[in-house]
């Protein structure tokens, strides 16, 4: 999906009168004045990074608090979601420019990694181990293996939104830009 | 035996990169792994025929009670005789006649072949038999086939996939009945303790279906001619010496144990006899040399099932001999059609003339071929043909057929002969390039084998006692040239001569034949059958797939309903489960839901029947929150707000409004009963389901574990923990349908198939002036 990032060699589009002076997304500045929203723009920015640290917590503490790999994941891909809304797929592409199918590939292999990686050790497939660390600052810290497992979990569902916003997204509106008309 | 079905299957993987390399020449450096496996056979033949099979057991998957079991027996010797030396002989032929772009691909297939053969006659097991089997049917199809560059290479790659693998499916049922009614999956073990009675009869019918849509016996053997579209090596080692005979050799394996089934002798020899005269009779109006050879084979087949279906010791002498003749000499005349096909580029028998003066050593080659395949002194094809007289000789019923085929053999042996090397008045004689000695070699070897097996029948006589032997007590006939003045020489002198005035004199009978009534072609009744199946599935799917959504939706909720709904029905609940009640945050939750549900299906806007669809997902998810599951809850607001953002997403490509519905109780009422009978199931369901405990809930359980696997979080622990095999199927499931939502959206995108075929059939067009 290279295609959706502009070039080294594309032409800045000459600012109009609203258009804002900052670029709060760096590709939102590709989408048609009228279709840009201001306020968006800028609660984008600044949630955007607030949310994916919400979703990594919900992530890692989801094995003792509500959260987990699921929700944490859904955190992560409504962040992206925002992206889109407020940037446009050129900004989608900057704020996610992994394909999604190798995010979902690398989820589900971490996940079947971890579900196998007891096999080696002459364990039951899926044979949780817990780790126990004390980092400086932290205090005691439980690293359960399942957590890796989670994080596969996280990233297959970041993949398949990146992958829906892609295909029911990007490819739809690409077309009606293209002149299709909506059926 | 394993190792070298696996051999096969593995140099076959070397012959592509090796055929880019060296060309076409590289398959001769191949054709030595059939040749060492028929080294091999020949060492082991002694004991073999001895009486001491050799067997070999791999085990795969123990507790299944699966293995590979293999058994050397002298039946099985006989035909991986055949399929090694006639493999041997076609790879040779192939490093001459195939070129650059087929040769790897073509040379591959046919190794991968002759390993499956291998597997197929050496199989002590039915499944493991049954598997070689359709894996020979497979190579088949992909040899005939091509790469599927014309239509009719595609159309008879596919009539024989059709008919073989139909075949070869009832086979399967009949070899899984066998097996059950036997008790045991081993072939040794059903053949010295065949099983008996009705299943088992049945069971026969299936393999007999089996063996003979394999060996192309009538009704299915028009497959076999329309495969000659293959190149010439694929014909002469699948469709004349090695994978028809599969259906043979079946026969051959079963008639031991069950001749005596009232309806296998009957069945094995009236087919037989029907597709030995037909074969013959088709052969002999065919000018296409190869098309000619082709239904000689179908004829020589039936002979074959005659002989191995008969159940007597001398007719399995006879069928043994001429199986091996038959291979030598249908392998070699095929390939020397090949060769003239190669260097003069026609083997129509109308277009060739004076090829003996051209191409002296290649016409005394097909001579040797031919006079065997006549059954002519002092070849092998001679020494089956007198056995097979013997054989029947106090039965007038099959003998008479029998010397008939016999006659019509001769005489297309003479037509091929006449056709593919006489000089013929009027015709221009053919002129092309020498072969050169290594492509007329295997052809000769082929031939030179036939002669060798004829002046020594003491060997001949070896091999096939070796398997007649297993009729029962040793017997007096021996294979030989001369057994004195007997019934059966005469019965070879008559078809001789008869043979030769009617090869001679066709020209002036084909007249005749032309006012012969038209026989109904049994390419006909394919092709009808292929049509009518075609026409079937339309009207069904027509019937069934009409591509309404609310249709779909409709039918699966009143299944739903009918179903597991009706029993529901029968065991209603009784009481509500106590943790329903008393939570008074539920009532408004509940209405707010109830008031968003009822107002979907009466909204007009597409984007408000979303809308209100997320709000009964919040509303649900609040029932969460009340209930004390935050884990459920968070879930379900993340997932129905994803839900709304791409259902607007693709909203966007659709009309802002519904299509407005026709009024009228009449159409509608079924969507009610569906939508509103599916949502009173699923709630009484879920009243009786909680009301139905009779165990302690597993939930204590899991409170227990989830601390013992670190976890505070229970929801989390059964995620990932507990029940992580179920996540792992789940983020699998959600990357399919990720995947297949993309492909479909981009999918709708490419030009429809029907304008594919379009496109094809243009292209076929042009193709057909060629």
């Amino acid at each position: 999906m290279s295609a959706d990032r502009p070039g080294p060699d594309t032409p800045p589009r000459p600012r109009g009168k609203h258009q804002p002076r900052d670029r709060w997304l760096p590709g939102a500045h590709e989408l048609p004045v009228p279709r840009r929203s201001m306020l968006l723009e800028v609660v984008t920015r600044l949630v955007f990074p607030a949310v994916l640290v919400l979703s990594l917590y919900l992530l890692l503490a989801g094995h003792h608090r509500t959260g987990g790999g699921f929700s944490g994941g859904l955190v992560a891909s409504q962040a992206f979601v925002l992206r889109y809304l407020a940037g446009g797929r050129a900004d989608l592409a900057r704020a996610a420019p992994a394909e999604p199918q190798k995010v979902l590939g690398v989820g589900l292999a971490l996940a079947a990694a971890v579900a196998l990686t007891p096999l080696l050790l002459g364990q039951p497939v899926l044979t949780s181990a817990v780790l126990h660390v004390e980092p400086p600052v932290f205090g005691p810290v439980e690293v359960p293996s399942s957590l890796l497992f989670d994080a596969g979990v996280y990233l297959v569902v970041v993949g398949v939104t990146l992958k829906l916003l892609r295909s029911l997204g990007v490819r739809i509106e690409r077309e009606t830009d293209n002149g299709g008309e909506a059926r | 035996m394993l190792i070298l079905v696996i051999a096969h299957l593995v140099v076959a993987a070397l012959v592509p990169p090796a055929a880019r390399r060296w060309g076409p020449r590289a398959l001769l450096a191949f054709a030595a792994l059939p040749t060492a496996a028929l080294a091999w056979t020949l060492t082991r033949a002694p004991g073999v025929l001895a009486g001491e099979a050799v067997r070999e057991t791999v085990k795969w998957a123990g507790t299944l009670d699966l293995s590979f079991a293999f058994r050397l027996d002298p039946l099985a010797l006989l035909v991986l005789l055949l399929v090694t030396g006639v493999g041997a002989a076609v790879l040779v032929h192939g490093a001459y006649y195939l070129d650059d772009a087929d040769a790897g691909r073509v040379g591959a297939l046919l190794l991968v072949f002759a390993g499956a053969m291998v597997g197929l006659v050496t199989a002590d097991h039915l499944i493991t038999l049954y598997v070689f089997w359709e894996l020979t049917t497979v190579c088949s199809f992909l040899l005939i086939g091509g790469v599927g560059a014309t239509r009719a290479e595609r159309k008879a790659a596919l009539q024989a996939l059709l008919v073989t693998a139909l075949g070869g499916l009832l086979m399967l049922l009949g070899l899984v009945m066998l097996g059950e009614a036997a008790g045991t999956y081993r072939l040794s073990a059903i053949l010295s303790a065949p099983p008996r009675g009705g299943l088992v009869e049945a069971a026969l019918a299936l393999v007999l279906v089996g063996a003979f849509t394999k060996s192309a016996q009538l009704p299915f053997h028009p497959w076999l001619p329309a495969a000659m579209v293959a190149p010439t090596p694929v014909s002469a080692y699948l469709h004349a010496a090695a994978m028809v005979k599969a259906g043979v050799y079946l026969v051959a394996r079963w008639t031991p144990a069950f001749a005596d089934v009232p309806f296998w002798r009957p069945a094995v020899l009236v087919v037989g006899l029907l597709t030995l005269l037909v074969g013959a009779w088709r052969a002999l109006a065919e000018t296409d040399l190869k098309r000619l050879l082709a239904f000689g084979t179908v004829s020589e087949l039936g002979l074959l099932m005659v002989l191995f279906g008969a159940g007597t010791p001398v007719a399995a002498s006879a069928g043994a001999a001429m199986l091996l003749a038959h291979g030598a000499f249908k392998a070699a005349l095929f390939l020397l059609t090949g060769v003239l096909d190669h260097q003069l580029g026609t083997r129509d028998a109308r277009e060739l003339s004076g090829v003996a003066r051209t191409f002296p050593g290649l016409a005394a080659v097909a001579v040797l071929a031919a006079a065997s395949m006549a059954g002519l002194p002092p070849l092998v094809g001679f020494l089956g043909k007198e056995a097979s007289y013997e054989a029947f000789a106090g039965d007038p019923v099959v003998l008479a057929p029998l010397v008939l085929g016999s006659v019509l053999t001769v005489a297309y042996s003479v037509r091929f002969l006449w056709g593919g090397f006489a000089t013929k008045p009027g015709v221009k004689a053919s002129a092309g390039q020498r072969p050169t000695i290594g492509f007329v070699l295997p052809p000769a070897v082929l031939a030179a084998a036939g002669l060798l097996l004829g002046l020594w029948p003491g060997l001949t006589d070896d091999l096939a006692r070796g398997y007649a032997n297993g009729y029962g007590p040793t017997q007096e006939y021996h294979l030989a040239m001369w057994h004195g003045f007997t019934a059966p020489l005469l019965f070879s002198a008559v078809a001789l001569v008869a043979g030769v005035g009617v090869g001679w004199a066709w020209d002036r009978l084909a007249a005749l034949r032309a006012r012969l009534p038209r026989a109904p072609e049994a390419q006909r009744g394919y092709e009808y059958g292929v049509r009518g199946l075609d026409a079937l599935a339309l009207q069904l799917t027509r019937r069934t797939q009409v591509g309404s959504l609310p249709l779909y939706l409709t039918v699966i909720l009143l299944v739903v309903l009918a179903g597991p709904g009706l029993l529901l029905a029968l065991h209603a609940p009784t009481s509500v489960p106590a943790t329903m009640n008393g939570l008074v945050v539920q009532v408004p939750l509940g209405v707010l839901v109830l008031a968003a549900a009822i107002a979907v299906p009466r909204a007009r806007h597409r984007l408000s029947a979303v809308l209100l669809t997320g709000v009964v997902g919040y509303g649900v998810a609040g029932l969460f929150v009340a209930h004390g599951a935050p884990d459920l809850a968070l879930t379900q607001f993340l997932v129905e707000t994803l839900v709304l953002v791409v259902f607007a997403l693709v909203l966007r490509r659709m009309p802002v409004r519904f299509t407005p519905l026709r009024r009228g109780w009449r159409l509608h009422w079924p969507r009610w009963l569906a939508a509103g009978g599916v949502g009173l199931m699923v709630g009484a369901f879920a009243l009786r389901a909680a009301a139905a405990r009779d165990q302690p809930a597993i939930s204590h359980a899991y409170l227990d574990h989830a601390e013992q696997a670190g976890a505070h979080n229970v929801v989390s622990a059964v995620l990932v923990d507990f029940r992580a095999l179920d996540t792992l199927g789940e983020i699998g499931v959600l990357a399919v349908a990720a995947v297949g939502v993309a492909s479909l959206v981009v999918g709708a995108r490419r030009p429809r198939r029907g304008q594919e075929q379009e496109r094809e059939r243009e292209r076929e067009r042009e193709e057909v002036p060629r």
